[in-house]
């Protein structure tokens, strides 16, 4: 399991791979890595600046997660590079949590994710930290209100049939 | 990463109040000022708004309702606050979000390790 510090504005996890330093490098920058491991695919190769189109679809590695990840397949949302340092620091911007098709979220700010890496014994340690949670909107976060583990969803769902019965 | 869930009409109106007072701009901002400052009196929350004591009342009410905010006595007037239950949300959010990083990086340590 990885570790974990949190405040109301970030999140940050480390975790040790037992991999060589390039093997993590390609897993995170290399597009089609990513999203194998993540459960998306991307439209183009990561470059700094450039906004990319993701797309869910379910994960190769796990099949738990793909089944879960499979009705969402098809959902599209925007993901902006910010920085690629070599085999050393990667990261980019997205809407955590974005998975309703009625939202459009382009207008909301962005989380900042940046992985970093650094050398450990026999391995990688691999530090992921989101950031920004304290600009996204309070309904957004309302996600949590119903106090539940499947969060997001649940709450899409409960906004659609409030709008429905309120029409 | 993110499950779907079947919930009920009941659950959903039940739910409902809570986003009918999220739902408003105005309403937001006093939140947000709230959550931020901590207990203020109508009077302050008032101040420099261009929004009338009545209304920023209303307001107040409405998401005392919601289960939002609750108001308290000090001293001579009366000062509203969020609800400690509801910044359970904060965390209960990030919660969800660690918990799905948790998982990914479990599928990152599975794919990189193999």
């Amino acid at each position: 399991m990885p570790t974990t510090t949190t405040t109301t504005d970030r999140i940050e996890k480390q975790i040790f791979l037992r991999a060589s330093r390039e093997r993590v490098w390609r897993a995170l920058t290399d597009s089609r890595e990513f999203g194998s491991w993540f459960g998306m695919r991307f439209a183009e190769p990561f470059k700094p600046g450039a906004t990319i189109r993701a797309t869910i679809v379910p994960t190769t590695v796990d099949p738990e997660t793909a089944a879960m990840q499979k009705q969402f397949e098809g959902f599209a949302f925007d993901i902006v590079i910010e920085r690629i340092e070599p085999q050393r620091l990667f990261s980019f911007r997205w809407h955590p949590g974005a998975v309703d098709p009625n939202i459009d979220y382009t207008k909301e700010p962005m989380t900042l994710v940046e992985f970093e890496l650094k050398a450990a014994e026999g391995g990688i340690l691999l530090t992921v930290a989101e950031s920004g949670f304290d600009k996204i909107p309070l309904a957004r976060r309302a996600a949590a209100f119903t106090g539940n583990e499947e969060g997001w969803t649940k709450v899409v769902t409960l906004i659609e049939k409030y709008l429905e019965q309120n029409a | 990463m993110r499950n779907a869930t079947r919930i009920s009409g009941k659950e959903a109106r039940r739910s409902a109040p809570i986003f009918a007072a999220l739902g408003d701009e105005t309403r937001l901002r006093m939140l947000s000022r709230l959550a931020q400052s901590g207990p203020m009196s109508i009077t302050s929350l008032t101040a420099g708004t261009g929004v009338t004591r009545q209304a920023v009342t209303k307001h107040l009410r409405r998401m005392e309702y919601a289960g939002l905010l609750q108001a308290s006595r000090l001293g001579r007037e009366r000062v509203w606050e969020v609800d400690p239950a509801s910044l359970d949300m904060a965390e209960q959010y990030l919660r969800t979000i660690s918990d799905q990083w948790d998982a990914a990086l479990g599928r990152l340590k599975a794919f990189v390790e193999s």
